[in-house]
């Protein structure tokens, strides 16, 4: 029997109309519209596309909840067992909307998604992680290679197969793991040999590369500054009440310093599963030296120590986690007017 | 503040203040508690004195 | 110096009322060794367990793993510093029971302790699934404090292990038993390494061992690692158990003593030493938690590369984190002293794989091999049979607070299983980009 598939595109591909026709309400036809037809052929007959989902780009923009909602429903009343969207080109609202739809379906129908683009569209960046982007032109001249490449990573994925460079997809950046032939040891020295030999050999990892950021002008005036207290060092009252992980940490906490002039160890500790804890447990300023900024806020040397203090644990914390707990930090701080933040790491 | 420099230049840090060590950045227990809060002290106004200087690039403040 | 291990293969464990080896089943007396371990005056209880391949057995928290090793020879003992005297080992003949392990287990020295399944998904991970586990269950006296438990686990397991062994030695010298197998290791003189093989490169391998502070330790000779200057040791030493674990931090790459008798870096240097390359030597050293040491610590190490005047060399890390600045810096002053490296670590990508996998980086770390993403999530069907302390799960790195559901089944990251992504490459397991 072959796989059903239920295809998205917008109102241009679908032959409504174009701009003027963007705002066209999200309807679910059966069977082929449009690209669907190049596509159901380069299917073979494996896969038969079974209805198509036709929804104008700014609508798609504006009502993401909704129309992620019905394409989800469209799967499953007609029992799809793969999402197409596109292909989109470089068309932005179209990809961002392709990717917003396949990525949606993909968590919660549970099946297999595949949508195509240009590599600069901006659905790109935003989506690639979650999905198998098929590479195109930049304009609908590229649908003859496009429709191929897409049909080829479909059926690779209903059959379950792992799909690899040669399915010409946008590299989603996304490490999975699997098991070689050999042990880690053996590739280890196989890999030196070879760099020996000055032959040819690929790196199973190629080394990370992390973002930049403009430094912030200094601080004109620290007497009257605030300034607050951020650890990845896992300081938290005792007890750990927000359940902090010791080790790839999913969560921040966000705790009160009032009336704390100095941590003690019948009341904080640390979360952080990575360093010898002693230490810490025994006298927490060693990692967030709230004692000294208490005695620099009396004695007038800054204006105030923030109210609030910030802790999550840096052990195996992924770089993305990380980032979103900045970024949350970072707004909470701007909101308090925060002058200032000293970050201790461990 | 960090023990580790490199990371924190790896990582993008932008006023980079070296401490002591990982378990205890901004302390010593070999200390008494009075050098060691001392210690702590200087530590974090070495911090203050960077956040009171115009940096243009990653800097580590590794002076005194 | 040479060493000839004989190894006799262990396919089943058994107790009973004594012990010793017949036809690949280690028989062993349950009270003598409980006994035996409960000398030590600071553990209040001990228990014996037996798992085997395909059992429906989860094991954890388990804090160690040890191969049954003893010597066949006069001289030094196995495991200097701890069962034998500080002199040197790694000559002679030494008795290794082969496809077994002894992991302790009990009560939590950290929240860092392994998980070892002996049959369903978990299984494939640890390499401890494979072995007939004698497990020892210890539970340290309430008054010793969480580093002296440590220890008291640790020797725990080394004596346990060579008290297997040494049950078994008699039976080998009397050739009542025959070992399955005898394999010579040979670590020349420096004078002949040197000169042998001039037309092979000259290779060494730059062992880091995990020194971070307490709990998080290596021994060396029964030296805190930590405390070492990078020095030279004769693989053949290694495979007597001069390289002892102290360490509990993350299970999935933490190298038990197991993996350090057993090191297949050096395996696999040996393999293709006279063949391929020159395998001259092994440098230890250390990931100390101040940037004055680790500094030290690479640079020194580099200089002892230099002075073997090899062209290249594997490192390998233990952890992960602030011992990815060791890892980088011994590479980049490997690369720059014009010594080739290959780097073999494992990965913190996150769950969902798209974060940076390690926390430093550097150009010359061109040549990557990587045991896996440890923080890849796996459900743990529930077992027949728990040995040691199910609750705890839920403050083992990598596992989060409510990973162990009702049904007994548990949800967490590989990270949180003994061995998962060992960074001397044990395993099979690795990690491409998609």
């Amino acid at each position: 029997m072959a796989y059903r598939v239920v295809h998205y595109i917008n109102q241009f591909f679908a032959g409504i109309g174009g701009e003027d026709k963007a705002d066209h309400e999200l309807e679910v036809r059966e069977g082929v519209v449009g690209p669907g037809l190049a596509l159901a052929n380069a299917l073979k007959g494996e896969a038969e596309i079974v209805a198509t989902i036709i929804c104008g780009d700014n609508f798609a923009a504006m009502h993401s909840e909704q129309v992620c909602a019905a394409v989800e429903n469209a799967c499953k009343q007609y029992q799809a067992d793969l999402l197409l969207a596109g292909p989109a080109f470089n068309a932005g609202r179209y990809g961002t909307a392709c990717g917003m739809v396949s990525s949606f379906v993909q968590k919660n129908v549970g099946i297999p998604a595949v949508t195509a683009m240009y590599k600069e569209n901006p659905g790109v960046d935003i989506y690639k992680k979650d999905l198998y982007i098929v590479e195109t032109g930049d304009s609908a001249r590229g649908m003859g290679t496009a429709v191929p490449a897409m049909a080829k990573l479909a059926l690779a994925l209903l059959k379950g197969e792992q799909p690899s460079k040669e399915h010409g997809y946008i590299e989603r950046g996304v490490r999975v793991n699997t098991f070689y032939d050999t042990c880690g040891a053996e590739r280890a020295v196989t890999m030196l040999l070879k760099k020996i030999k000055g032959e040819p050999f690929t790196t199973e990892y190629p080394m990370p590369v992390f973002d930049r950021v403009e430094p912030r002008p200094a601080v004109k005036d620290m007497k009257s500054a605030t300034i607050a207290l951020v650890t990845s060092g896992g300081i938290v009252p005792k007890g750990n009440p927000d359940h902090i992980a010791a080790s790839s940490a999913q969560n921040y906490g966000e705790y009160s310093l009032s009336g704390i002039n100095d941590l003690t160890a019948d009341k904080h500790q640390t979360a952080h599963g990575g360093y010898d804890q002693t230490y810490a447990n025994q006298d927490a300023d060693r990692v967030l030296p709230v004692d000294v900024l208490r005695d620099l806020e009396k004695e007038g040397v800054i204006g105030k120590l923030h109210e609030m203090w910030y802790a999550t644990v840096g052990n195996g914390t992924s770089v993305a986690n990380a980032r979103r707990f900045g970024q949350e930090i970072g707004q909470k701080l701007k909101d308090a007017q925060v002058q200032a933040v000293i970050l201790t790491s461990t | 503040m960090a023990t580790i420099v490199p990371i924190s230049l790896s990582v993008g840090a932008n006023r980079i203040i070296p401490t002591v060590s990982i378990p205890h950045p901004l302390g010593n227990p070999t200390l008494d508690p009075a050098a060691e809060k001392q210690l702590r002290r200087h530590l974090v106004e070495k911090a203050l004195n960077a956040l009171q200087t115009d940096v243009t690039e990653q800097t580590v403040f590794s002076g005194e | 110096m040479k060493l000839e291990l004989h190894r006799i293969r262990i396919s089943k464990l058994e107790f009973g009322s004594s012990t010793g080896v017949r036809n690949g089943v280690l028989t062993v007396n349950k009270d003598e060794l409980e006994k035996f371990l409960l000398e030590d005056e600071r553990l209040a209880g001990v228990s014996l367990d037996v798992a085997h391949p395909g059992e429906s057995v989860r094991i954890l928290p388990v804090k160690d793993a040890v191969e049954p090793r003893c010597k066949l020879s006069e001289g030094n003992e196995v495991f200097p510093g701890f069962i034998g005297d500080v002199d040197p080992v790694g000559e002679g003949k030494t008795l290794v029971l082969e496809g077994m392990a002894v992991l302790t287990t009990g009560r939590l020295v950290a929240p860092q302790e392994g998980i070892v399944d002996m049959s369903g998904p978990g299984a494939e991970y640890t390499p401890f699934s494979q072995t007939c586990n004698l497990v020892v269950v210890l539970e340290p006296s309430e008054e010793v404090k969480l580093h002296e438990a440590e220890s008291v686990c640790r020797i725990a397991g080394l004596k346990a292990a060579h008290y297997l062994a040494s049950r078994c030695k008699e039976a080998v010298l009397s050739q009542a038993v025959a070992a399955d197998t005898v394999e010579t290791f040979d670590a020349p003189a420096l004078t002949e390494a040197m000169h042998a093989y001039p037309n092979l490169p000259k290779v060494a391998y730059i062992y880091m061992l995990q020194s971070q502070g307490l709990l998080h330790d290596t021994y060396v000779y029964g030296v805190d690692a930590k405390k070492i200057l990078p020095t030279l040791i004769s693989p053949t030493e290694t495979m007597d158990g001069a390289i002892i674990s102290g360490n509990c931090v993350s299970a999935c790459d933490k190298n038990s003593t197991y993996v350090h008798q057993n090191n297949p870096v050096i395996k696999q240097l040996y393999a293709r030493h006279g063949k391929e390359l020159n395998f001259v030597g092994v440098i230890i050293t250390n990931e100390n938690v101040t940037l004055a040491d680790k500094k030290r610590s690479s640079s020194y190490a580099v200089k002892l590369a230099r002075m073997l005047g090899v062209e290249a060399c594997v490192i390998s890390e233990e952890g992960f984190g602030n011992p990815d600045a060791d890892l980088v810096m011994n590479c980049w002053k490997a690369e720059r002293a014009g010594i080739k490296t290959v780097l073999v670590t494992d990965e913190y990508a996150g769950r969902d794989g798209s974060s940076q996998s390690l926390a430093d980086s550097c150009p010359e770390g061109n040549a990557c091999v990587t045991a896996g993403n440890a923080n890849m999530m796996i459900t743990l069907p529930p077992m027949e049979k728990v040995i040691g302390d199910a609750p705890k799960a839920d403050i083992i790195a990598g596992g989060f607070f409510g990973s162990l559901r009702e049904d007994g089944s548990m949800e967490v990251e590989i990270q949180a299983i003994l061995g998962a992504t060992n960074e001397l490459g044990f395993t099979r397991l690795g990690a491409y980009t998609i």
